[in-house]
């Protein structure tokens, strides 16, 4: 089936791409220092800085993810709109702003504050990377799998020539525009996404007299399991297994969020914490007001393109809303959703990527190996070259993952987010108690058997849709392991703490006035 | 915004960061800091895990019809957005007027007046 005018697709799409890297390059004339290629100077206004975090945590995975779920199993759907909205308040009511205050460049900076630092630093740098990448591959995977749709290549070679180019124009952001040409291609982009999909919505429910409940039902009319897609447990309830795994997935996307070292790092690019607070709630406003349009987008899919047809388009669910837009407005609209699916990807990935950069320049190479005696000129160059390394693993990873499931490989980062990062960042804010071994056991735990418990998992063997379908080493039965890792991750923080008698009572309060206070926090070095 | 002023104040010494620990005004910060956002955050743990433990167990429940094609699940899932954007409002509001007062008054007694 033909969907839309590929040239026109790819016009829009360059079109985004250098007005993108004509404002990278302009606003990139100030970066001068290691703070600016990290933070931006810090000087983003808290409302640029939650458009940017909107545009950093709405991945295609989520739109064209979620879209396609709601669209083809209804009411489960939904979950993973509630749990990646309600996972902000973790992050507005415990962690964005003593973060802001407590810590310099990365997600390290904090945990290791008054921690032993090498140890503590290369475990957070490890778990920060290890994230980092499954985000990264499941976004260049996407890249992939929408290519033969939006713009129509289709076979490995023409996919994976779209997938470099998209890496290369990424590495080219990260490299000239830093953090700051990084943020403004996120609130452009954001900007555009959310714009499209509201503009979407209404005109759906504009065609249904702003009736909700009428686009349900012909949803339900057409839908061949009827009725029953407004029903739980349509997706999840094959198995006692599939509804603990439900649960699982759950536990992962409302942890996950506040853990993910990307979205983290954004709360440094604002001069004080007060902003940092007004970022969340501009980020919680966008992505609450973009789920809810989700919502109706993935119903209004299931009837205006059909669940069959969704079926057999290429890219199959990931490709519901493209297919929706065309359906909806035609050519222009498809045009315009496919380029902001594009520039969705790039944007996301560009973020990962200096974040993993800065992780390994500032805590790798500066924190650990250096001792902290490298120069800022040093470590920006270290960051630099680090991002080229990353965009290259990204790009080889995207062309061979390029056929696996984008929401399954997003779900496992915010697994391993919330079992690895997020116990011991509350944890180092909140307990006074806690210390290097209770961290180096929370982070290394929460990793391991998050890593461990997928592996042998139904996602990697033992079921026709898994990574390696003709294995089968599957002993654990949940798809997602945050049941487990989750609960294991604070465990072993506590443990480790208790079972070790170091305590730097003078850093920890030094740490919590900081973290409450802003007192000694690092200021913006630009005006903005 | 305005451009920020050189960075002339002097860094607190960590004995001056304990003295602040151990102060009656940054108790009280942190009494009315954690008084707020542990309740809050118990609070949207248990609607969230209801929600999701009813709809993975009490899947007839969560199917009954309330409002056309509305159901008590559909309704439970949107009223999670609307109870995560009050808890976002009703923080905001107790940020601006009990924390920020007081975290703003022991961050200038820490770094000097000006």
């Amino acid at each position: 089936m033909e969907f839309g005018n590929p040239v026109f697709n790819i016009a829009i799409f360059l079109a985004f791409v250098v007005i993108t890297l004509v404002v990278v390059i302009r606003v990139s004339k100030q970066n001068v220092t290691a703070g600016d290629f990290y933070h931006g100077g810090r000087a983003f206004s808290g409302r640029q800085n939650g458009i940017a975090i909107a545009g950093d945590y709405l991945s295609a995975a989520s739109f064209l993810g979620i879209v396609g779920a709601v669209a083809l199993y209804g009411y489960d759907g939904l979950l993973y709109s509630v749990g990646f909205l309600v996972a902000w308040l973790v992050a507005l009511l415990l962690v964005a702003e003593p973060l802001r205050n407590t810590a310099k460049y990365t997600m390290a900076d904090v945990l290791s504050f008054r921690m032993r630092q090498r140890p503590v630093r290369t475990a957070a740098a490890t778990s920060t990377l290890a994230v980092t990448f499954f985000y990264l591959l499941a976004q260049m995977a996407g890249a992939g799998a929408l290519v033969s749709l939006l713009i129509g290549i289709e076979g490995r070679v023409g996919q994976s020539v779209v997938i470099a180019v998209v890496g290369v124009v990424m590495i080219a952001y990260v490299l000239i525009g830093g953090m700051k040409g990084t943020t403004w291609v996120q609130i452009i982009k954001a900007v555009l996404l959310i714009t499209a999909v509201g503009v979407s919505t209404v005109w759906i429910l504009a065609l249904n007299g702003f009736n909700l409940s009428e686009v349900l039902g012909k949803a339900v009319e057409t839908h061949p399991d009827g009725a029953t897609i407004l029903e739980p447990m349509h997706q999840y309830g094959t198995s006692g297994a599939t509804k603990l795994g439900f649960v699982s997935l759950a536990i992962a996307l409302v942890f996950g969020a506040a853990g993910l070292p990307h979205v983290l790092m954004r709360f440094y690019t604002v001069p004080t914490a007060k902003e940092a607070r007004r970022s969340v709630v501009w980020a919680i406003g966008l992505i609450g007001f973009f789920y809810l349009c989700t919502l109706v987008l993935g119903f209004a899919a299931a009837y205006m393109v059909g669940v069959d047809v969704i079926g057999t388009l290429p890219g199959g669910s990931n490709s519901a809303a493209p297919a929706l837009a065309y359906a909806l407005g035609g050519t222009v609209l498809m045009g315009i959703i496919s380029a902001v699916a594009f520039a969705t990807i790039l944007a996301v990935v560009a973020g990962l990527t200096i974040t993993a950069s800065a992780s390994f320049a500032h805590d790798i190479y500066n924190g650990v190996i250096k001792e902290g005696s490298a120069t800022s000129a040093q470590e920006v160059k270290v960051a630099r070259r680090t991002a080229v390394v990353i965009g290259a693993v990204s790009i080889i990873g995207g062309i061979l993952a390029a056929e696996q499931n984008v929401a399954f490989l997003v779900s496992l980062a915010f697994a391993i987010a919330a079992s690895a990062n997020l116990p011991s960042i509350l944890y180092s804010l909140y307990w006074k108690r806690f210390n290097t071994r209770g961290s180096l056991w929370s982070i290394y735990g929460g990793l391991g058997s998050a890593l461990f418990l997928i592996t042998f998992s139904p996602v990697v063997s033992g079921s026709e849709t898994a990574m390696i379908p003709g294995a089968d080493f599957a002993w654990f039965p949940l798809t997602n392991p945050a049941l487990v890792s989750v609960p294991l991750g604070f465990f072993l923080g506590w443990l480790g703490s208790v079972t070790s008698s170091e305590h730097d009572e003078l850093k920890q309060a030094e740490m919590e006035v900081r973290s409450m206070t802003g007192a000694g926090a690092e200021k913006a070095t630009q005006p903005h | 915004m305005p451009s920020p002023p050189p960075s002339t104040e002097s860094t607190p010494t960590p004995e001056q960061f304990q003295a602040v620990q151990q102060s009656e005004d940054f108790s009280r910060l942190r009494r009315s800091f954690r008084g707020f956002a542990i309740p809050m955050t118990v609070a949207f743990l248990v609607w969230y895990f209801a929600y999701v433990l009813l709809s993975t167990y009490a899947e007839g429940l969560m199917s009954t019809p309330v409002l056309g094609n509305l159901n008590l699940g559909l309704l439970l899932g949107i009223s999670q957005f609307v109870m995560t954007f009050l808890i976002t409002w009703l923080y905001i509001r107790h940020a601006n007027r009990s924390l920020d007062p007081i975290s703003q008054k022991l961050r200038d007694e820490l770094e000097g007046e000006n």
